[in-house]
């Protein structure tokens, strides 16, 4: 009987490495990817100009597609929520919840093998390799917590590992794992070699916009100027574009940086109060918040500091409602000294 | 044999193609989906994803700044 084997892919190496041993014994296996809403995958690249020159691919269909496996992406925007607002074992360096969010995906692979009649799950996990998730005092957590158990086998370092169900009843060979360990990717390269794999994503800085510093300033200062921390998708997206400026704590300004982004923000014209240069080229900026009518002449100020109407007396600049009408106002662009450095967020 | 249509604009990747998925689970083999989708990465993603689950992509192409992608849904 062939035994079937979900494999949690993120896209990078150690999974498709993973998978790979996995597959190499005759098991098969499926590939399933989590979207959380604040993975770094292609999309963010489809937003920024400058970006453009990178794979706008989706590496985990690509590793699915290089493997030849199915590949199942899931939906957890909502049930994330609580990964990342209530996380049980706090915080990284940043706003990156890295061992909750683990065992989360891991019980979320778990619940989805039970429902399809899978055996086993796979992680490219490696002992040593992440300070929260992938220690070896806190990987035994993940499989206590995420209710798989001995079922959850790490090929990548099995050998260094408690042997896993899979391994006793004999549906893979523990000869046939690996006994990586530590942060170093020298071995993983060498079996990616071994594999005849010559193109695989390095991702710089993990996978998720949540290990990132910028990011996560922007999600706190979102969450400490809102009266709840609930937040919808298009909330954490608008994180990820524009310069973002808080000139008083009742409203934020969203700053197109490039025409890609200008062009992603237009989208958004119909859910927030909208502003551009119409005397100079400019760029698109959006009110996030409730800027009042007495508000709207420094709004108009710091949106023509933005265009090429920077060093005019004046710039004539829209401001377009959400329900479509508009107003115009003449401004001076703020000059910097009136500026300050702490309206960035 | 039928034909739907699923609008995923305004969506960025994996968003179009998480809602394929969700699509095609409700047809049948040789139904046809018509896909239309602005964001770029879409006409690499939702071909892809496709491919890996043995569908046909009949069509993907940019037009108007559109990714349009024609499947049709083979038994899997």
């Amino acid at each position: 009987m062939q035994r079937k084997a979900i494999s949690l892919i993120s896209g990078g190496l150690d999974s498709m490495l993973a998978t790979k041993a996995i597959m190499d014994q005759g098991v098969h296996v499926e590939g399933i990817n989590f979207f959380t809403g604040f993975c770094v995958e292609g999309h963010t690249h489809a937003i920024r100009k400058k970006d453009q020159n990178k794979p706008r691919r989706n590496n985990a269909l690509w590793v699915a597609e290089q493997l030849g496996i199915k590949m199942h992406i899931v939906d957890v925007i909502e049930e994330y929520k609580d990964v990342l607002l209530n996380p049980k074992h706090g915080y990284g360096s940043n706003m990156n919840p890295c061992l909750d969010c683990k065992g989360f995906m891991v019980r979320k692979a778990y619940e989805w093998i039970q429902e399809h009649g899978f055996d086993f799950i796979i992680t490219g996990e490696v002992v040593g390799q992440r300070p929260m998730s992938q220690r070896r005092d806190t990987m035994p957590v993940i499989q206590r917590e995420s209710g798989a158990g001995d079922l959850l086998v790490r090929p990548l370092s099995a050998q260094n590992l408690p042997e896993t169900l899979p391994e006793r009843e004999g549906w893979i060979s523990r000869e046939g794992l690996y006994g990586f360990s530590g942060r170093g990717r020298k071995p993983q390269i060498a079996l990616a070699a071994e594999y005849g794999f010559v193109d695989y994503a390095q991702p710089a800085g993990g996978c998720c916009f949540l290990t990132d510093k910028a990011y996560s300033d922007k999600l706190v200062d979102m969450w400490q100027h809102r009266s709840d921390r609930d937040y919808e998708l298009d909330d954490i997206m608008m994180l990820k574009v524009g310069r973002h400026i808080r000139p008083r704590p009742h409203f934020k300004l969203i700053v197109a940086r490039e025409e890609g982004e200008a062009k992603f923000m237009e989208g958004y014209r119909r859910q927030f109060r909208n502003l551009h240069a119409i005397s100079h080229t400019g760029p698109l900026v959006l009110i996030d918040g409730e800027a009042t009518d007495d508000d709207l002449e420094l709004v108009a100020r710091i949106c023509a500091r933005f265009g090429q109407g920077k060093e005019a007396e004046q710039v004539e600049v829209q401001i377009n409602e959400i329900d479509g009408s508009s107003q115009t106002l003449k401004v001076e662009p703020i000059h910097p000294d009136d500026f300050p450095e702490e309206w960035y967020v | 044999m039928s034909e739907h249509e699923l609008d995923a604009r305004r969506m960025l990747c994996p968003m179009p193609v998480i809602k394929v998925q969700d699509a095609i689970k409700d047809l049948h083999s040789g139904d046809i989906l018509n896909v239309v989708c602005s964001d770029p990465g879409a006409i690499y993603d939702v071909p892809a994803w496709s491919r890996v689950h043995g569908h046909q992509v009949l069509l993907a192409e940019v037009r108007d700044e559109e990714v349009h992608i024609q499947i049709k849904v083979e038994a899997s």
